[in-house]
């Protein structure tokens, strides 16, 4: 049985990166880029888990985050954050919003997997 | 996809970033404070370091991340961004596209003037003293790179291989450190730990991947089932753990849950009334094996904690909302004797979730193709565009005059080839966008080498055009811009002192106009000294003592070989620079350029090209016996004229006259020499036709075949430039005709009534 993740970012780069990790590690993949259109594909992918960026257009990270947990049916979804080297900050303020856990970008992707396997069951 | 797609697609992403950055800083010198805007550029430039950072492109990582805290500083508005601020990050955008191209073609930036650069970004980043702590080591750090503060090891970049993956997974767990490890770890959830999406029993799964665990569960503060809250954490772990690993591997499993619970990992048994406690609830709770990979397996059996847990209080509250699993998941974990009852709706959900089909993800609104398979499909239709003009042909020469359905399908055919062929056309045309943005940097350096100040204003950037003409566009644009700035505008003391803004303004517009695009390239300097282009051409015996010049003729001397060498001459036209390789590289691409100025006020020289390199609408028509395409843009009207309509002017001119005006006529066959006669005008037939330079001519040929599309073969990549000819091109019976260049036509009529000096050899 796959796990279905959802996967936002606006990078183009870093999508790609992340569709071909973890589809290696075999998991479906289904991808957003941005907030807004994550909130809009969360109810029709119905993903396991989701991996988002905090620095995009529209609707960032945080937002995003936000939203997803106001979502009675997701609220408890893992929900992992893709940081940077240069917002330590921002790690802890996705944590406010409600993440679950976090990955470095870049990412190595055995760490990316392992912090999958780390939220789901 | 394998990594060199990925990294192509990372370079291909970085052009649009880099884009965005500058006309994204540009908007924001211009007094936009749209705080989207700045969040726009920080993400451009932060999005350029995270694909750097995967691909190991430290020289990039390393000035973005400097250029990335600058700008949010901007963004954190701890300062307004200053004019010289904006001056350093437009100049750091440059630097970073440097890399970006550096990184992609293997070459190297002059470390100079990044680390210029560098320096100049973190005077601002560290200007002002009010800078959160947490950045303030990256913002003052010396070193170029600061990815690395002590407290954030993993925070270095670390470049991204797909070959890595499993070799990292199996040194994982071939790399142990030998000899064992006893740990006591405490670990207390809060409620938060479940509301985001955190899992005790996942956290706990995760740490008897490490070792062997007796976990104790503790249940001191679960209240009676009637105070009982759903969302409350009651129940906290007590673990001995034995291990090869480290504390460190242990609290990295808790990584995720430290600010949501209290964890405490003691190293061995050092605590001897801790050691007692732990043997004390072995016994009283029979401690199992911390087996959770049964989970997975079975969900439905997994027996965690089972036995450790009040009888009494969960099942009633799993059975209240059976149907609610997300809201389930946290209190799986927090009352574990429940793990079983939603563990099975869990598998019942996920079984049923594995029945709906995949969600297609959204459908992406562009493709990306090889440009060289739009080339050959080009290629193609214009392999079509020729066949069915033979077919026509065929049909014509056949004098059956074909049926009534034979002429219906060859109109059809013919409507369908010419909505394919601009279909095709389409999928080549692009903006010229990126190439008037990457002229906002040739005005910024040229600036800064001159000493002068300079405002590039740009308009329709939007204008399309083929790719291959935009391809070509940079180079003569780059030099044209150059030349503007360096002998156009006057230094900002002089401006002033004329009574001008000292700030120099250079427009760049893009526009179509009758099946062409027209680029202008305006200043507002100080214009042409016409006495002395004069002068010296004079000087040079380029042009008669006494020869009477229109203004334009004046200008055109510029475009002379002879022009660009003389180095003195220069220095006072002030118009020199090569620009007789930027006529020749805009007549390459079938475009022409022309020269307008007033003194003091500046000048304007307008490139107008072709919407692409592949087709032209042309009249075809006969000229001693060749067969000619006479470019239909340029057309005005064809008359035949009487005897009466010709004038003779002076000994070998004729003017027709047409309407009320009289216009030179300009015998084709003669200009290219394929006769020494002039021919009776009554004889033929004649063209009004308009040169870019808005000159009007009568060219006289001999008969009109017909109009008809035709494929552009370029004569230069097959043969050599021939002066008055702009191309040639395959005809439907399978010869060669050439196509007529003409504005050289107009050009060269001119040299006729100028002399000999001016006659073809100043267009080649």
């Amino acid at each position: 049985m796959k796990k279905k993740i959802l996967t936002v970012d606006d990078s183009r780069t870093i999508r790609n990166m992340l569709l071909v990790t973890l589809t290696n590690a075999g998991y479906d993949t289904v991808q957003a880029e941005d907030g807004i259109e994550g909130l809009e594909m969360l109810e029709e992918s119905d993903p396991d888990v989701i991996v988002t960026d905090i620095n995009m257009p529209r609707l960032d990270g945080l937002g995003f985050i936000a939203g997803v947990r106001k979502n009675e049916r997701y609220r408890a979804i893992p929900i992992l954050v893709l940081t940077t080297e240069s917002d330590p900050d921002k790690k802890n303020q996705a944590r406010e919003a409600g993440a679950t856990g976090w990955i470095v970008k870049p990412f190595d992707p055995a760490k990316l997997i392992a912090a999958i396997e780390r939220v789901t069951a | 996809m394998d990594m060199n797609e990925i990294r192509e697609i990372f370079f291909q992403e970085c052009e649009e970033q880099l884009a965005e950055l500058e006309s994204g800083l540009l908007r924001l010198r211009d007094g936009d404070t749209d705080p989207e805007t700045v969040n726009a550029v920080f993400r451009a430039v932060h999005s350029i370091k995270g694909g750097a950072g995967a691909f190991g492109l430290d020289d990039l990582v390393a000035f973005a991340h400097i250029f990335e805290t600058a700008l949010d500083c901007v963004r954190s508005s701890k300062f307004a961004a200053s004019a010289d601020l904006l001056n350093v990050l437009l100049k750091s955008a440059d630097a970073l596209a440097d890399l970006t191209s550096a990184a992609r073609d293997g070459g190297s930036v002059d470390p100079s003037r990044t680390s210029e650069l560098e320096e100049a970004l973190k005077a601002f980043a560290s200007g002002q003293p009010r800078l959160v702590t947490g950045s303030q080591d990256m913002v003052h750090g010396t070193a170029p790179v600061t990815p690395e503060p002590a407290d954030e090891p993993e925070f270095e970049p670390v470049p991204f291989s797909f070959d890595d993956f499993e070799e990292a997974e199996s040194n994982a767990s071939a790399a142990k450190p030998s000899g064992r490890n006893l740990f006591t770890v405490c670990f207390k959830p809060r409620s938060d730990l479940y509301a985001k999406g955190n899992e005790a029993v996942l956290l706990l799964r995760d740490l008897a991947k490490l070792g062997d665990l007796e976990v104790h569960c503790e249940t001191d503060t679960l209240p009676g089932i009637e105070q009982l809250d759903a969302e409350a954490a009651y129940f906290s772990w007590r673990i001995r753990v034995e291990t090869e690993h480290d504390e460190d591997a242990i609290r990295q499993v808790f990584e995720f849950a430290e600010w949501d619970c209290t964890l405490d990992v003691t190293p061995g048994y050092t605590d001897a009334a801790s050691a007692e406690e732990i043997a004390v609830a072995g016994k009283a709770g029979p401690s199992t094996p911390f087996d959770l990979s049964l989970l997975d397996e079975n969900p439905a059996d997994a027996p965690v904690m089972a036995r450790q847990d009040p009888a009494d209080s969960p099942p009633a509250v799993a059975d209240e909302q059976p149907e609610a699993i997300g809201q389930e998941a946290p209190k799986a974990a927090a009352e574990p004797a429940h793990l079983s009852t939603v563990a099975k709706a869990l598998a019942a959900e996920l079984a049923k979730k594995e029945m709906t089909v995949a969600a297609v993800p959204a459908a992406p609104q562009t493709i990306r193709v090889d440009l060289e398979r739009v080339d050959r499909l080009i290629n193609l239709v214009g392999e079509l565009v020729i066949n069915q003009s033979m077919l026509a042909q065929s049909v014509s020469d056949s004098h059956t005059g074909g049926t009534s359905a034979l002429n219906v399908g060859l109109d059809e055919l013919q409507q369908l080839t010419r909505e394919i062929q601009d279909s095709v056309m389409a999928i080549r045309a692009q903006p010229v966008k990126p190439v008037f943005q990457r002229m906002g940097r040739i005005v910024r350096e040229t600036a800064d080498m001159t000493g002068k100040s300079v405002r590039l204003i740009t308009e329709g950037e939007n204008t399309e055009i083929d790719k291959t003409v935009i391809d070509k566009l940079a180079e003569p644009l780059t030099h044209l811009i150059r030349n503007a700035i360096d002998h156009g505008l006057e230094k900002p003391e002089t401006r002033q002192a004329a009574g001008k803004n000292p700030e120099g303004r250079l427009s760049l517009t893009a526009k179509h106009r009758s099946g062409r695009i027209v680029i202008e390239i305006a200043d507002d300097g100080a214009g042409i000294n016409r006495d002395r282009v004069r002068d010296k051409a004079v000087e040079k015996g380029l042009i008669a003592a006494d020869a009477k010049l229109s203004d334009e003729e004046i200008y055109n001397l510029i475009f002379h070989p002879g022009f660009s060498t003389a180095e003195h001459l220069t220095d006072i036209s002030g118009r020199g620079v090569g620009m007789d390789v930027v006529k020749r590289s805009i007549q390459s691409l079938g475009g022409r350029l022309s020269i307008n100025s007033t003194p003091g006020a500046g000048s304007v020289f307008t490139m107008s090209l072709p919407l692409t390199l592949a087709v032209l609408d042309g009249m075809v028509v006969t000229v001693a016996g060749q067969t000619l395409v006479v470019p239909l843009t340029a057309i005005i009207e064809t008359l035949q004229p009487c005897q009466k309509d010709i004038h003779a002017f002076g000994t070998s001119h004729r003017l027709v006259a047409i309407r009320d005006t009289f216009c030179p006529l300009v015998d084709v066959g003669h200009i290219l020499d394929f006769r020494s006669d002039l021919t009776d005008p009554v004889d033929g037939v004649v063209l009004l036709v308009e040169s870019e330079g808005g000159g009007q001519r009568a060219l006289m040929v001999d008969a009109i075949q017909g109009q008809r599309q035709v494929v552009i073969k370029s004569l230069e990549t097959n043969y050599r430039h021939v002066p008055g000819i702009a191309a040639a091109t395959i005809l439907g019976d399978g010869r060669v005709a050439l196509i007529l260049d003409v504005d050289a036509i107009v050009m060269a009529s001119r040299g006729h009534s100028l002399g000999a000096e001016m006659t073809l050899a100043a267009t080649g």
